[in-house]
């Protein structure tokens, strides 16, 4: 029986396919990551604060490189269309597709331009520790709880996350809440004295002129 | 100046009495039936603030030495910390009250009367509690939301509660009055110069800052005086993203 491949044919081959097996091998558990809820976001907060204090750009509020970090680091964890749709409330399923795009755009804008300041408080001894996670994993949508250390007391920092496949850790937040209090149902009432008085257009608008006036100061 | 927020919160309570009869007429938040004189109040006293408040805080906190504003905040905290544990054995929470009784210990003996805070790095953190929270965590319900001249958001229930908070402070206790006084105006200031980064930004974050302020106090207490950790269930949450589901 003559060897299809002699000895030496044969680990040639081996080098060739030897990386992209390693590599599809690798890319494997990435694809089907779906880590528990609590190890996701102790990780994901984590990694942000490390990237927040090596940069003293980012902590003085630098607005193009925070927004960069949030693109690129925080929104792909995050359902930020959910949680639009939840700030804007039953008239979200009204809007026009264009309308919930200007929406979130706006939305966005907002909330980052209003944690950029938020930043520089953060000190170096301060940690976001996560509680282990007590809930039913196999949950579609759960809340966990963690709390910023290093202060006089704990601060409490919720989060609700949904399951999610191309999501990076399988789970993507739609809420959080700091200190007691639910950040999307707060900005509900504020919505929704917008549209009542000025429809979906005139709550767009208001964000974009909000916006404009932030940026100036 | 205690005197003078006590006749004001009798004022108002007496007032907000006087008016459950006529009142909520709107078809605004049902927790918020006085909102026009809330607003009203609101808007005085973010013009007090302007004038008066701020600049003074601005000032202290440009010109006092960080380490001085530090030493305030420790020794005021502390004095708070005292009717934190009052309230939190009253909530039969045994964590929270050993844990800050032993802070108020440490600090006020090891740390001076607690111009040092010598708790906190030893990992001796503070649970504040008061007396409205321990009112609603026996099942008191809130009542409507009311906006304290001079003290900002409150409610009925958190009001009243407040008279006898400054009664749990030991600082009332100072005598003379003059040096009481003094402290309790330093006080105040300083905790005004803690929130001067915020204000601001509060504006720039929001369109209504009344209604953004009020639902975020209503939304904290609610948590405060809730037994435990909030359960899932009331955490539940419309996906108003979802259009199939109602």
């Amino acid at each position: 029986m003559t060897p299809l491949l002699n000895q030496k044919e044969g680990l040639s081959m081996w080098r060739i396919f030897a990386p992209v097996i390693f590599s599809l091998l690798a890319a494997l558990p990435a694809q089907a990551a779906q880590q528990a809820p609590d190890v996701f976001l102790q990780e994901l907060s984590n990694e942000l604060l490390e990237v927040v204090r090596k940069d003293p750009a980012v902590k003085a509020g630098d607005l193009q490189k925070l927004t960069n970090l949030v693109d690129t680091r925080v929104l792909p964890n995050v359902n930020f269309q959910r949680m639009t749709a939840s700030a804007v409330g039953p008239a979200w399923r009204q809007a026009t597709p264009e309308q919930q795009k200007r929406l979130q755009e706006e939305f966005k804008l907002l909330l980052v331009r209003s944690y950029s300041g938020a930043l520089s408080q953060i000190k170096d001894n301060q940690s976001i520790v996560v509680k282990s996670f007590k809930g039913n994993p196999d949950d579609n949508e759960v809340v966990v709880r963690s709390e910023i250390r290093g202060g006089k007391e704990p601060l409490p920092l919720d989060y609700r996350l949904e399951k999610s496949a191309d999501a990076p850790g399988g789970w993507k937040i739609y809420n959080f809440n700091l200190l007691g209090v639910w950040l999307v149902d707060n900005y509900r009432t504020q919505f929704a004295q917008e549209i009542n008085a000025k429809g979906i257009d005139g709550l767009i608008t208001t964000l974009a002129e909000r916006n404009k006036s932030n940026s100036r100061k | 100046m205690q005197a003078l927020s006590h006749r004001f919160t009798w004022l108002l309570i007496g007032g907000c009495l006087a008016m459950t009869g006529c009142a909520s007429t709107s078809g605004g938040n049902p927790l918020d039936p006085f909102e026009a004189t809330n607003r009203r109040i609101d808007a005085f006293n973010d013009s007090v603030d302007q004038a008066v408040l701020r600049p003074v805080a601005k000032t202290y906190f440009d010109y006092t030495p960080t380490l001085l504003q530090t030493t305030v905040q420790n020794f005021f905290g502390n004095l708070r910390d005292v009717w934190s544990v009052v309230n939190n054995g009253l909530q039969l929470k045994p964590k929270e009250t050993v844990e800050t009784g032993v802070r108020v210990a440490v600090n006020s003996v090891v740390g001076l009367y607690g111009l040092l805070d010598v708790g906190t790095p030893l990992g001796l953190q503070k649970h504040p509690a008061d007396f409205g929270q321990t009112l609603g965590y026996w099942g008191m319900p809130a009542g409507p939301y009311v906006v304290l001249p001079l003290m900002g958001p409150s409610t009925v229930r958190d009001a009243a509660a407040s008279l006898v908070d400054s009664q749990g402070d030991p600082w009332g206790y100072i005598n003379p009055v003059a040096s009481r006084n003094q402290g309790t105006v330093l006080r105040l200031v300083d905790k005004r110069a803690q929130y001067l980064g915020l204000d601001n930004r509060l504006n720039e974050m929001v369109l209504d800052k009344y209604s953004f302020v009020r639902d975020a106090y209503l939304q904290k207490r609610r948590a405060q005086v809730r037994r435990g950790p909030p359960t899932d269930a009331e955490d539940e949450q419309e996906n108003f993203d979802r259009p199939d589901k109602k």
